[in-house]
């Protein structure tokens, strides 16, 4: 009997196979994936356990037997190419948020309402994530492109590995202005600080955040439900209030 | 597949922050492991333990700091603003600046050791034959510390060319000027363009094992004394 207590507690506390899930997170969606893992948990029992880098360290990794599960990537092509290699488990893809695209200064005054700032100039540094590989810094460029203020702006470019370095050279105040993620600026609808301009959809091409089981998840209950939560409402609405499109 | 400009710029970018590196931590590092070698200095302890610091301090740390102190609202950063040199972040000066800090134990320990290994003696029999401080240091105390200077330059030589999370943090990727060798490996492997990665990784390799092999060809009281 005194074994039975504790025993029957531990069996009510979890849920019918309660499971753990290895999840690689972009490094952009790490905010919002905290909050969605939490209640994934409260709400299935199920626990994620979340690493957060850059996608093409994880297309490495996983190629290279990294044990995760399911990948949250910043970009569509990688799932794709994953997929392709049999390394993402087919028709197990997803868009689960459509990163927004911000040009933010840390001070107040320095990026007005319409981005007019790319070409009055008047700035030494602008940040923005390694075109190469981030698919924000992709955008950024597209942007200028668009804009027709590329030529003009490039020596002034810093780039970071990623946009999360990205943010760290606006935020610190070395790089007066740059292009970063809305998601990390961005707080129960609304900018959190400094000045910013939301660039506008239609001057980059979308940036899809593409989610898909990867081998080693393929057949795990907790695997798919946290695929099936990521698509449910209450995620939906996290996503949405840290900036991102759906 | 071959080297591509940008390749063959990383590479030239990297060894001239290197050497000059290895140039400023001689000039800096020589008094400082000359004061640890000899002071009795309750200080002696503290200052040793800061000089020692990147030897266990992650770089991306060392590269945090770095980007806070020498921004606009750091102390750095006033100061050369005050001076009008501008701010250091994303500037080769200030990857020299970082390079110096990153490196500074791998040439004052070396160059520490030989000055301690020296003792008293040859500076006693120096200053005998009436020679002054400055003539023993340099007729006596340099020609008897070379296999330490050698090592701590080629130590402080090697590790500037491995550096990369200080690098990483405060240099800002710009072509010719902070995009050094460490970071354009890391970004062909993120771009998965494994095969650049490839020739520029295995060069390093080779280059560290012979810069290696080097230090201990000239480490003292080894099988060539």
């Amino acid at each position: 009997m005194k074994r039975f207590i504790p025993l029957s507690a531990l069996l009510l506390s979890l849920p019918a196979l309660a499971d753990q899930v290895q999840v690689a997170v972009a490094a952009n969606f790490a905010a919002p994936m905290q909050k969605i893992a939490a209640d994934f948990e409260r709400d299935t029992g199920h626990k994620a356990v979340l690493a957060f880098g850059s996608t093409g360290k994880f297309y490495s990794q996983v190629k290279n037997g990294a044990p995760f599960e399911v990948l949250l990537a910043a970009d569509d092509e990688t799932p794709a190419k994953m997929e392709q290699e049999g390394l993402a488990v087919s028709g197990s893809r997803f868009t689960y948020a459509i990163g927004r695209l911000v040009l933010w200064s840390a001070q107040p005054g320095v990026v007005d309402a319409k981005g007019a700032v790319l070409k009055k100039g008047g700035f030494a540094h602008l940040a923005l994530a390694n075109p190469k590989l981030a698919p924000y810094g992709a955008a950024a460029m597209e942007t200028m492109a668009r804009l027709g203020v590329n030529d003009s702006l490039q020596s002034k470019f810093v780039q970071g590995e990623n946009i999360a370095q990205t943010y760290q050279f606006v935020q610190s105040g070395n790089a007066e202005l740059g292009f970063v993620a809305l998601s990390q600026v961005y707080k129960d609808g609304k900018v959190t600080g400094g000045s910013a301009w939301i660039v506008p959809a239609d001057l980059y091409s979308p940036i899809r955040q593409d989610a898909a089981v990867l081998a080693n998840g393929k057949g795990k209950p907790a695997a798919e439900a946290l695929m099936k939560y990521i698509k449910g409402d209450k995620a939906k609405a996290t996503i949405k209030s840290f900036g991102y499109d759906l | 597949m071959t080297l591509t400009e940008a390749d063959l710029s990383a590479i030239f970018l990297t060894l001239k922050l290197a050497g000059l590196t290895t140039v400023l931590l001689l000039l800096i590092g020589t008094p400082v492991a000359w004061w640890l070698a000899r002071t009795r200095s309750p200080l002696k302890g503290p200052v040793g333990a800061v000089v020692a610091l990147p030897l266990v301090l992650p770089p991306t740390v060392l590269g945090f700091y770095l980007l806070v102190l020498m921004g606009p609202q750091g102390m750095v950063g006033q100061f050369t603003q005050a001076l009008g040199l501008g701010l250091l972040p994303f500037t080769f000066a200030g990857l020299v600046v970082a390079s110096v800090l990153y490196s500074l134990p791998f040439v004052v320990q070396p160059v520490q050791n030989a000055f301690e290994a020296i003792g008293e003696r040859p500076l006693e029999a120096a200053a005998t034959l009436r020679a002054g401080p400055w003539d023993s240091f340099f007729s006596v105390i340099l020609p008897l510390a070379r296999p330490g200077f050698v090592t701590g330059a080629i130590l402080g030589f090697a590790h500037t060319l491995g550096e990369f999370g200080v690098v990483l943090m405060i240099g800002g990727n710009i072509p010719d000027k902070t995009r050094v060798l460490s970071v354009t490996i890391y970004d062909h492997v993120e771009a998965m363009e494994y095969g650049q990665a490839h020739w520029l990784a295995a060069g390093m390799l080779v280059v560290s094992f012979l810069v290696l092999l080097a230090v201990n060809a000239f480490k003292p009281g080894g099988r060539q004394p």
